[in-house]
């Protein structure tokens, strides 16, 4: 199986919104600073191009395809895209190059939430006859998942604003694209209202526009270029039931098995970048990946600094491979996940070449 | 429980979902333009092709579209449709015409409504040019040109379609 | 060139949609309309309430209906402090996981509460039924605290 190397990643800042640009305009930045970086200049320049986007964001129908004026896409080019996070339009593109279809790939993922209210536009991917005609957004779901685990003991509402804490102040270090920054005491979190009680706002990820964009490619074709690269040793992934009832909230099970597979534990993992939409979210998901107190969790302060719904995923793989390329550490991973309450689940292991 | 009960088979749901759309920057040019009343494009730095309307971005080379020019409304008739059945929501009444047009001056088509013209002798090739509303009717939107009609000039050749100057067809 | 101006407008989508229900669905809110809550048997024979077409974990067809309790027990709640447009209450209430008498998975639906301290996990409740039933998932108009169902 061929070796599949991360050159160049490049993401906009997220914004509360984006106004006046339609989805080209966000997209052309960041794919522009994605192929640049790898010495490339349209998707031309690449065997394939995969994207990932849901119109029902905008709601626009076929966003997705206008989204393509950015590519070049003349004479026509090989090119996928998933109404999903983009991380699974890299998953896309991985396989693709590993059957050997394909030696090189641009992968770019993108969000323009604030047209429409973002928790009630994803009530409506629920099941259709017993939960989307209740309209239950997907807060509410998760404020559910975090009364099971605060009922159970499994964790405190203090351990919740811990997480926050560190989000902010992790973003406000490291992350000049993040909306939401700075230093934030716990006793000052815990001391604000409940929103959907027991989540208070800040437990929430905010609604962000913005995109992303990726380059990867074959080893071999990443030596050729020039250009370092980050290693993909391992990815998979994983969902659940959509029966909410008949899942165990407190814990990920998907995303245990994705980790066993893409080999989490066969080396230190120094940075951990997941994708918990909801402060108890991270709690479930660090324990799932079995991670100690030796990695650093989110050191872009995750997506509760901001969220770029169907790009973010790609953002935590991308945020770990750039570590990798500037020669800041060795062994990483991501995670992305999808559905309500982290159905389903995504891990991708990255390491040195 | 009887057993002779209707039995549900289907259920209607709809879904109804409420958004504030803002145009992009290149369409929110565009549309303040022709609320002036003037048709203007953008064109490729690659390529020099004219986009109109224009998105911001050449999808063929993919590049970001910045210069602007004004187009003609004389257009030439690339392809057209004559639509005979009535379309959920759509005011206008069958048969009409609907056509891919290029402007003079630009080189990709719009597509907009012909009318005032023999349905059955429409064709490509065919010089036509915008009716417009009356100008204290000129809003934000394409429909500030009621329709397009037939233009007493030579047919544009297969060849020649897409690369009409901005003065006009001469042949 | 210069800044454009901002052009922007407000819009309904709208998706007709109707759906075929199937014979599992169907039962259910055939069931629903004649206010009786029915589940089903999963292949550990464990008890679904909505009943699924198929089991989770072996993918087995699942068949065997199971009348069940129309009160159960709170398992997880959240309470909406502000209300959405397209929520089914205009004032506060809460979202709750409720496992129905018989049932061994629980369901999520509406629980109608005066107030959030009110609402508590384990507490029991008992369904309430819209004025006219159809065949639809809301003829549970919600849930209340055992004893406020009239």
């Amino acid at each position: 199986m061929k070796d599949i190397a991360i050159v160049s990643f490049a993401q906009s800042d997220c914004v509360r919104n984006a106004g006046a640009k339609n989805e080209v305009e966000l997209i052309m930045p960041v794919i522009k600073s994605a192929l640049g970086a790898a010495g490339l200049s349209t998707a031309q320049d690449v065997d394939f191009t995969c994207s990932g986007s849901c119109d029902y964001q905008q709601g626009a129908a076929f966003a997705f395809v206008l989204g393509v004026d950015a590519l070049g896409a003349v004479p026509p080019i090989k090119e996928s895209h998933v109404e999903m996070d983009a991380a699974w339009a890299l998953y896309e593109a991985i396989l693709k190059i590993r059957m050997g279809h394909a030696d090189s790939a641009l992968v770019y993922g993108f969000g323009k939430s604030s047209p429409g209210e973002l928790p009630t536009v994803l009530s409506q991917q629920l099941d259709p006859y017993y939960l989307a005609p209740l309209w239950v957004d997907t807060v509410s779901l998760a404020a559910m998942q975090a009364r099971m685990m605060l009922d159970q003991g499994v964790m405190e509402e203090a351990d919740m604003a811990a997480v926050v804490a560190r989000s902010r102040r992790n973003a406000l270090a490291n992350n000049p694209h993040a909306q939401l920054k700075g230093e934030v005491a716990v006793e000052q979190l815990l001391a604000e209202e409940t929103w959907v009680s027991p989540l208070r706002k800040h437990d929430c990820c905010p609604v962000s526009d913005g995109a992303s964009a990726m380059v990867l490619c074959t080893v071999e074709k990443a030596r050729e270029w020039g250009k370092p690269y980050a290693v993909i040793s391992g990815i998979d992934h994983r969902i659940e039931t959509h029966n909410l009832g008949a899942r165990d909230l407190t814990r990920s099970v998907s995303t245990e098995q994705a980790a066993a597979v893409a080999g989490v534990s066969d080396g230190a993992i120094e940075v951990a970048e997941i994708y918990a939409p909801y402060s108890h979210q991270e709690i479930i998901l660090t324990r799932a990946l079995g991670l100690g107190s030796e990695t650093v969790v989110n050191p872009s302060g995750g997506v509760l600094a901001g969220n770029l719904m169907m790009a973010s995923g790609l953002s935590r793989i991308g945020e770990v491979a750039q570590r990798i390329i500037n020669g800041d550490i060795k062994r990483g991973l991501a995670h992305a996940t999808s559905g309500p309450c982290l159905q389903h689940n995504l891990v991708t292991v990255l390491e040195a070449a | 429980m009887s057993e002779e009960r209707e039995m549900i088979t289907g259920i209607e749901v709809p879904i109804y979902l409420k958004y504030h759309f803002t145009a992009g920057e290149a369409t929110a040019r565009f549309l303040s333009q022709v609320r002036q009343g003037k048709l203007v494009g953008q064109r490729c730095p690659s390529c020099n092709n004219v986009y109109l309307p224009p998105r911001g971005s050449c999808a063929a080379c993919g590049v970001a579209t910045t210069e602007e020019v004004e187009v003609a409304d004389k257009c030439t008739v690339e392809s057209f449709t004559i639509v005979y059945i009535p379309i959920p929501g759509n005011p206008i009444q069958p048969p009409y015409v609907i056509a891919n047009l290029i402007p003079d001056g630009a080189n990709i088509s719009f597509i907009h409504l012909l009318s005032e013209c023999d349905n059955d002798t429409v064709h490509r090739g065919q010089r036509v040019q915008a009716v417009w509303k009356p100008q204290e009717e000129w809003d934000y939107a394409m429909d500030n040109i009621r329709y397009f009609k037939p233009l007493d000039e030579p047919d544009v050749p297969s060849e020649s379609i897409g690369k009409v100057p901005v003065t006009g067809w001469e042949v | 060139m210069s800044q454009p101006e901002l052009l922007s407008q407000d819009f309904e989508l709208g998706f007709t949609y109707t759906r075929s229900t199937g014979p599992v669905v169907g039962r259910f809110l055939t069931d629903l309309r004649d206010r009786i809550i029915v589940g089903i048997k999963g292949s550990d024979g464990k008890v679904y309430v909505p009943p699924m077409e198929y089991d989770p974990v072996t993918a087995e067809e699942l068949s065997e209906f199971v009348e069940v309790g129309q009160s159960g027990e709170v398992v997880s709640w959240c309470w909406v402090k502000e209300p959405r447009d397209s929520h089914p209450s205009a004032v506060p209430f809460a979202w709750a996981l409720i496992k129905l008498d018989g049932a061994d998975v629980p369901m999520v639906h509406v629980l109608r509460a005066s107030a959030e301290s009110e609402v508590s996990t384990g507490m029991r409740v008992t369904a309430r039924w819209a004025e006219e039933t159809r065949g639809f998932i809301t003829d549970i108009d919600g849930f209340v605290a055992a004893g406020d169902e009239s």
